[in-house]
């Protein structure tokens, strides 16, 4: 039984890779040849996002606002925040941050880097901005394991602490972007979702 | 000196706390910058204290003058007026 409506697959996802966004296998933006931090601002800009804490964001939290903000706003089936859980994961934990919060300490610390120096941060910021209140969980893990993924989510869906699952591969690093986030209300097989989470890389 | 001065520090307030949506003339010298007017929060904060720090070699002797001094830009070039040193 498909959720929602306009899903042209078996559920709703976004992609953010190569300087592209992906919205269940539609291409909604690319900007090439720039950097993360002019493509992030000009996807804001150009998706006519209206939200100015994205601008005091890490990168690790806009690419996840985005992501969020493009899955979610779409989406036409109404959902209770409260019902989401987040289940979310990445390589290179807070990394980006860290190197560049490590700079500021040689001089005097940034105190808004410093809030941006764990991965999990992320998951705050997309549940501020969406009123999520349910269970969340950030992994650090070698790669993207859709194994390991699907059954976090169908956890917490079949055990009733989560109605849906927001969930997937937030990661930066060295300024390249790799985000795969999707939302589901049912087990999704793990084969299923490491093709959903390469789809975008064949035209990359 | 004084038109300058809070020119510079709206320049400066943008570009440390990120507020690359706003141009230094859309900050008016005496709009609030915490609650209403510009909204910004305890970690703005921080970093304001960062800033009189860096650019103007003024360290905040006690925490508790802050919100009279971040009260606008207005007030902060005052304080710093009265307490750089020369």
């Amino acid at each position: 039984m498909l959720l929602f409506k306009e899903m042209q697959s078996i559920v709703p996802y976004c992609i953010i890779r190569n300087n592209k966004i992906w919205r269940n296998g539609g291409i909604i933006f690319e900007k090439h040849e720039v950097s993360l931090d002019d493509f992030m601002q000009e996807a804001y800009s150009t998706l006519k996002i209206s939200y100015p804490r994205f601008y005091k964001m890490d990168r690790l939290s806009k690419l996840g606002f985005l992501a969020a903000e493009i899955l979610l706003s779409g989406l036409q089936k109404k959902w209770e925040a409260n019902q989401i859980g987040l289940v979310l994961s990445n390589s290179n934990s807070s990394l980006d941050t860290d190197i560049r919060y490590w700079d500021t300490v040689k001089t005097i610390t940034s105190p808004s880097l410093f809030v941006y120096t764990l991965p999990n941060i992320v998951a705050g910021e997309i549940c501020i901005r969406h009123g999520i209140k349910g269970e969340n969980l950030f992994f650090v893990l070698p790669q993207f394991d859709a194994e390991w993924m699907t059954s976090y989510v169908d956890l917490l869906l079949i055990s009733g602490r989560a109605k849906y699952g927001l969930a997937g591969w937030i990661d930066v690093q060295n300024d390249r972007a790799d985000v795969f986030l999707y939302l589901t209300d049912q087990p999704i097989p793990a084969t299923k979702l490491l093709e959903l989470y390469h789809d975008g890389t064949v035209d990359a | 000196m004084m038109e300058q001065l809070t020119l510079n520090l709206k320049k400066q307030i943008i570009e440390v706390l990120n507020l690359k949506h706003l141009t230094p003339e859309e900050i008016i010298d005496d709009q609030p910058l915490f609650g209403e007017g510009l909204g910004l929060d305890s970690i703005d904060a921080l970093e304001l204290i960062v800033l009189l720090q860096q650019q103007y070699n003024i360290r905040l002797a006690d925490p508790q003058e802050g919100p009279k001094i971040f009260k606008s830009v207005n007030t902060m070039a005052e304080y710093i007026v009265a307490h750089q040193k020369p």
